[in-house]
This record gives C-alpha cells, structure tokens and sequence, in this order.
C-alpha cells in the first residue's frame, strides 16, 4: 500500500468506567508513545460517572495537546435527566469547534456553531449528512453497522461538503444504549443505587449463551458486541473510498500497540498480513469481527484479500 | 384536557379495517419493504391497498399515520423519497419520521402535510424534540418508553408539538433507532432494513423434555421450561449466563408486555396527546382485542367516569405485564 | 432419533393405522372442495405468500387422527389429510389443538398470545409460519364459516357443537 501520510488516526472516547489511576496512566501512555492524531475524551454513556472523569480532564487534555495530539470533547449519547441536559449544554458553550456531539439534544444546543457528528446521531446517508454539514457540522463518524458499500457513497458526499469523515476500526462495537442500567442490573441492583459496580468490569461485563457461546458485552447502560471489529484489512479500501478518518476504540489491550499497528499499515511500513499477526498477539484470546462492513452478521470475521 | 386520540397498528389491510371499526382515532401502517420499521414477511401495504385503506379510514373519520421511520443508507434515499411521495399523493394524514434526511426532505417536498416524529428518533429531552420541530415543523413526538410520568408532564411545559405514547405492547427496553443488535448476530439491520429478530433466522427448537428453545441465526437466546410462557426471540429478552451469577438469567428484560391502562388518567393529565398501541406484526383478534378495549376506556374517562380496563394479559408477551419506566425510576 | 423403548412408552397419538387412513380418505374430497373455494374467493392471499407458495406446511391438529398437508401454490394447490405415519417432510410444521387452529386461521386468537401461552408449537421454517399467518389474517371473513356455510345446516351445527366442547375444555 501507497504511504499515507493524510489519514488520521483517532482514539475514541473510552466507554468503560476506569479508575481514576488506571486511567490517568492510560492517556499518559498515549499521549507519550501512541502514533496517534487526534484522542475524544468525555464520558459517553453514563452521566453518573461524569463527575469522577471531569476531575481528572484538564491535566489529560493538556498531557495530549503538550505531545502534540488534537483533543476533541464527546457529549453523552443519551440525554434526558437534568444532569444530562446541563452536561450537554455547558459543552456546546464551547468556545474550541472540537466537540463531538452525540444527541440531537447537544444539535439544538450548539445551534450553527462548528461541531463534528459522532457515532451515536445516525448520520447514515448523503441526505443527513448534507442536512448536518448545513448546521455546521464539520466532520461525521458514521454508524459501525454502515456496511462498506453505502460507507463509500456518505464518504464522498462528506469529502464534497468538506468534511472529514471518520469510522470505527478497532475495539468492540457499540449494539445499543438503554435507560436501564444492565450492570446494576445484573448485581441486583437499579441504576440509581448502583455503587458503580461497572468499575469492575475494564473491558465490559461477558455475557455467555445458556449453552456457554459469548455473545455480548454489558457495559453500564450500553451492550456492545463481545467480538473487536478488526477493520485492519480493510484500511486500504477505507482510505481509497475517502475516509478521512480511522477510529479505535480504547479495549483492555495495549492500545499504543495497537495504534502503533494501524500506523504501520497507514505508513506502508508493514504489510498488513504482517501487522494482522501483531494486532492478534496485543491482543490475546479476543475474536476479531468485520461482518458489519461486509454487510453480514456483524460478530463474523469475512476472509479478506487485501489488495496492496 | 388533551384530546387523548387512539392510535391503532394496522399490519394488514384487513387489520387496519378492525382497527377502524373497533374506534382507532388513527391507524399507522407502512409499505412492504425497508422503509419502516414493521418490514417483516407478509405485512404491510402496497400502494393500491394503503389507497384503499385511506379510503376506508376516511369515510369513517379515521386518520392514516405513514410509518417511514427507518434510516436509509446512503445510495438508498430514493427508496424514502418514493414512499413519502407515494404516502403524500394518496392523502395520509402524516408521515411518522426518524431520519433528518428524510424528515428533510419531506418538511421541504410535502409541507402540507404533518410530520410525526418517531419513537425511532429517541428524542427524550425538550432540546431534541425542539430540534426537530424548529427545523422540520415536527408536529408531534413519539416519546421513548423510558420516561417518568412526572418527567413527561415537565417535558411537556418546555415543548411546542403535541406528545404521544406507547400505552400497550411491546417493551422497548433499548434506546429505540440506537439498536444494532439484531444486525449483529444476522446481518440484518433494525435502522435500514426494519427488521428485528427476522423469521428468516428464528428457529424453535422442541427438546426431549417437552422444554422449547428459542434460537436466532443459531444462537440460543432463551429455553423455556414445558409450562413455562414463552415470549419474542429478540436479543433483549433473552436469558445469558454471566461470571459471577450461577444460573441463566434476563440480563436486560424478561418477556413482558406494557400496558399502562391504569395510568391513563395520569398521562391524559400530564398532557399526552396521543396513546399509541403496539402491534403491527399482531392479528386481527390483538387488534380487535385491544383498541376496543383502550377505545372504551377512554371514553369512560373523557366522560368522567371510572374506567373499567378488560384483561389483556393472555395477550402480552410471557403473559405478564408491566407498566415499566412510567410508574417508577426502579426501572432503571 | 427416538429409542425403541422411548417409543414404546411415548404417549401414543390418534393417527396411525388403518382407522387414520379410513378418515383422511373420507374427509379429503372436502378438503378438497373447501381449499379450492377459498382460493377463488381469497386471491390476494397468494401474494402475501411470496415464495412460500411453494412450501409445504404439516398442520398438526393434535386430537384428531390425521394431520393436514399444505402446499400453497395457487398453480397446484395441496389440501390433504395426511395419516401420522404417513407425513410428508415438511418446510414448516404447525402444531396445536383443531379448533385453536381454526381460530388462529379465522383470526378469532391472536397467534402470538398463543405462541406465549405454549397452546401453539411452531418449527421449521419460521418465516414460511410467520408469511401464512399473515397472509390468512389479511382475509375477511371466516373459513370456518365459509366452509361450514358449504354443508348448509348440518355444516353449521357441527362447527357450532365444536366451538362450544372447545370453549368448555379451555375453561
């Protein structure tokens, strides 16, 4: 594959409720060794851990920019309380155009000033798109179950709008979002008396079949897929349909090797059978899935040539 | 008081007639194919039958709502577009809508007629639904079954349409149009092809014991015992082990159905416009069953009397219901 | 596959042997006579179908000595009563009490409260089952009716006879 010095490498926000230590350490690390360009932070899912999150953001959004990484704040993607609707109005106060929003509550919000589209506001076509850029939005990720086919023609109608344009390649894909809280749930408990029991699980919560299959991963509010969506074969047909923009998800893996990974592929520096060998070793047990962009069952992993 | 109108499902053309004549204030139904989100094998309309059944509802004083709330996938809008042309041409009396592309479309294309926000769109705050009404003239929301009654009556004091809600039938238990569930385990999706659990992947399985499975695209999402009531194959109502608890159990919602008849008084008073019942994929008996029902319990309470609620629990699924988030924050 | 012991205790159904295959003879030219009415008088059933047309259906009435086999193809169009050792592979099997079913069919029950109930057992091809009941709900008026109307007096006190014994069992 060609060098690609102009697709950008994004981390998004971690969905996980993370120490407070683990996850300063975290974007340290990142922010010191991962070939990344730019990194969403803010909480996403769950309101009632904003507070423990919003402590520590300040001193991780200046460790990122410091090491030169672009800094996007991301709105939650459920709002209805309150909190939730104060928390996303104070972020479209905003002065920085980098906010990713994630309701139509934070749309109304902004108004017309610069925002990007996150994964969870639906922007599935060129119809919505165009409808979004006209409202000031300057970059769209689109929806991970967006099959490969409809991804080219939202990319290039974005690209026409000059818009960046951005899509999920790595980590477990978000299924759905609730107002129940599944973890509490699952400990017996409700979601406003919860003691944070999502703290427990770094990489989700596995749920199993009754006949022993894993199937999905339970996180607070939200149910991902138990499989990572491994676009990393996918890349160089990504890039060549206009994607601006490669999204991994933060995982309980050593993300700066993985980001080091999709970077080597972008470089040309390794070819991707290669780099496919490395993501499976950070990695471990995990399976890896790509059936969504193959328009199939998204927990399948479809056998790819990679053309290079 | 609000208006507390009716608003029935119509699967058929046969059931939209039930639904008519058993006192729906309007009926919503959808084309055969992705554009809404009941697209399932043998249901919904043709053109020539939703021109009959405007007809129909028509001469007897009932509306037609056009369900078109599924998101379409760039390189396909032109499938939407046709059915809203389709839907307008032949006079219904609003279009149910999720996609701002659509809904975009249509507030420019079709001004005439009203735009229904859909419970797909999963507005659940004054800002979002406001979004949607200041920059597609939304008339009313479709609000997502995960709210308070004491949160509706406040969101109703920040917000210039009308409200409807789901009274009866099924219980959404995911943030409605966020759902990509179905897509993951059978590659098709609940937001562009309308789809949720498709048959096509459903098999049941009978075990030895008299017990009976309940698998999708061949994971098992539930066994229920030789007595015991059965409900949906969907992913969200499914029975999973996880490490720390010893048995199986419904990690997000057992089969259950939402009826929320003895609440009425209460939402009419926080000022629901609209009832809306569940159940395009159900028959004609369901329809029959439930929009008389509902249909004599709001006149009893719109003629200030006691209304008295017919059982509908052999209708609901596992037998059982529930009056989820709208009674209690528990819920959640 | 069932053992030889396990069979030999299996609650044996009605069905099998000379008597079963007596009644499906007797019954069938009005089988007969009642699918090819309601086919003529119902057409748009055909095109909620699709493919399924050409699925066979088992309609396993589980009291009565034979089940039905369904081929719902408006070209060649199959209604016969089949003996239970004699029946056909089948796309999709429907399998419940007969005047559960004839409710189901005349929309008088609603098949997915049954399905919850567990009075209606479903297998094979899912979509095939889920197809016909749509299909046979969007029809107006009654089968049994219809068919029953087709005998004249005696047809409509037989179904009126069944309706009630039915009623009092479930009560």
């Amino acid at each position: 594959m060609a060098v690609d010095k102009m697709t950008k490498l994004t981390l998004g926000p971690l969905a996980y409720h993370w120490s407070s230590d683990r996850r300063r350490d975290f974007y340290a690390r990142i922010a010191d060794e991962a070939p990344l360009d730019e990194v969403y932070l803010g909480e996403v899912i769950c309101s009632k851990r904003a507070p423990f999150q919003e402590a520590d953001l300040p001193a991780i959004i200046e460790r990122l920019e410091r090491a030169g990484k672009t800094v996007i704040l991301s709105s939650l993607a459920e709002v209805m309380l309150k909190r939730e609707r104060k928390a996303t109005a104070d972020l479209a106060e905003l002065d920085t155009p980098e906010i990713e929003i994630n309701n139509a509550a934070g749309l109304f919000d902004r108004s017309s000033r610069p925002h990007r589209i996150g994964p969870f506001m639906n922007a599935y076509n060129e119809a919505t798109i165009g409808w979004m850029a006209g409202k000031g939005a300057t970059h769209v990720t689109l929806p991970t179950e967006l099959p490969g086919e409809a991804m080219a023609i939202a990319a290039s109608a974005a690209r026409g709008l000059g818009l960046g344009v951005e899509v999920q390649v790595f980590g477990r894909a978000s299924l759905a979002v609730s107002a129940r809280c599944y973890h509490a749930r699952a400990h017996g408990r409700t979601k406003d008396n919860c003691l944070f029991v999502c703290e427990d699980d770094a990489d989700g919560m596995p749920l199993c079949t009754t006949d022993d299959r894993p199937i999905l991963r339970v996180n607070g509010i939200q149910t991902q897929s138990e499989t990572y969506i491994n676009l990393l074969p996918e890349t160089g047909r990504l890039i060549a349909d206009g994607l601006t923009h490669l999204r991994l998800m933060p995982q309980s893996v050593d993300m700066v090797e993985v980001a080091s990974v999709f970077r080597s592929v972008l470089d040309g520096a390794r070819d991707p059978l290669e780099a496919e060998t490395a993501l499976r070793e950070a990695c471990g047990e995990v399976r890896f899935s790509n059936g969504f962009y193959h328009g199939q069952a998204g927990y399948r992993r479809i056998a790819n040539v990679v053309p290079v | 008081m609000s208006l507390a109108e009716l608003i029935c499902p119509a699967g058929t053309p046969a059931a939209l007639r039930t639904a008519v004549d058993a006192g729906a204030d309007a009926v919503y139904c959808g084309f055969q194919d992705a554009t809404n989100a009941r697209n399932f094998p043998g249901l919904n309309f043709t053109p020539e039958e939703l021109a009959a059944a405007v007809a129909y509802a028509h001469a007897r004083g009932t509306k037609v709502l056009l369900a078109l709330n599924t998101y379409p996938p760039a390189g396909k809008v032109d499938l939407w577009r046709q059915a809203a042309d389709i839907g307008a041409r032949l006079g219904v009396d609003a279009f149910i809508v999720a996609d701002m592309g659509v809904a975009d479309y249509i507030a420019r294309t079709h001004p005439q007629v009203r735009l229904h926000l859909s419970v797909q769109a999963a507005a659940s705050s004054p800002e979002a639904i406001r979004y949607y009404c200041e920059n597609f003239g939304v008339k009313r929301v479709v609000l997502p079954r995960i709210l308070t009654i004491p949160e509706i009556r406040q969101i109703r004091t920040e917000i210039p349409c009308e409200i409807e809600t789901f009274i009866f039938g099924n219980h959404g238990l995911m943030v409605e149009g966020r759902c990509s569930l179905t897509n993951y385990l059978t590659g098709q999706s609940t937001n562009m092809d309308g789809v949720c659990s498709p048959a096509s992947d459903v098999e049941y399985r009978r075990e030895a014991d008299g017990s009976m499975s309940s698998q999708l695209a061949g994971f098992t999402i539930d066994c229920f015992g030789p007595e015991e009531k059965a409900g949906y194959p969907t992913i969200c109502k499914g029975r999973y082990r996880t490490d720390h608890r010893e048995d199986a159990y419904y990690a997000f919602e057992e089969p259950i159905s939402l009826n929320l008849s003895r609440l009425l008084p209460e939402l009419i008073d926080a000022g629901v416009h609209a009832f809306k019942i569940e159940g395009r994929q159900r028959s004609k008996s369901y329809v029959r069953g439930v929009v008389s029902a509902f249909r004599k319990a709001v006149d009893d309470i719109r003629a200030g009397r006691q209304a008295d609620i017919a059982d509908l629990v052999a209708l609901t699924e596992g037998q059982k219901q529930t009056q989820g988030a709208f009674e209690t924050k528990k819920w959640r | 596959m069932i053992s030889v012991t396990e069979q030999a205790s299996r609650t044996r159904l009605p069905g099998e042997g000379a008597v079963a295959r007596l009644a499906c003879a007797v019954v069938q030219p009005l089988l007969s006579r009642v699918v090819r009415r309601i086919a003529a008088s119902h057409p748009s059933v055909f095109a909620r179908l699709g493919a399924h047309q050409s699925t066979d259906f088992l309609i396993d009435p589980v009291e009565l000595p034979f089940a039905l086999h369904l081929r719902p193809d408006p070209r060649a169009l199959v209604l016969r009563a089949v003996p239970r050792d004699r029946m056909p592979e089948a796309g999709a099997v429907i399998r419940g009490k007969f005047l559960l079913l004839l409710e189901l069919i005349d929309s008088e029950e609603d098949g997915d409260a049954a399905f919850f109930s567990r009075d209606l057992e479903v297998s094979g091809d899912t979509e095939a089952v889920v197809r016909l009941r749509n299909a046979l709900d969007d029809m107006d008026g009654s089968i049994a009716e219809e068919t029953a109307a087709m005998f004249g007096r005696p047809g409509r006190a037989i179904l009126a006879r069944l309706r009630k014994s039915y009623a009092e069992a479930r009560t």
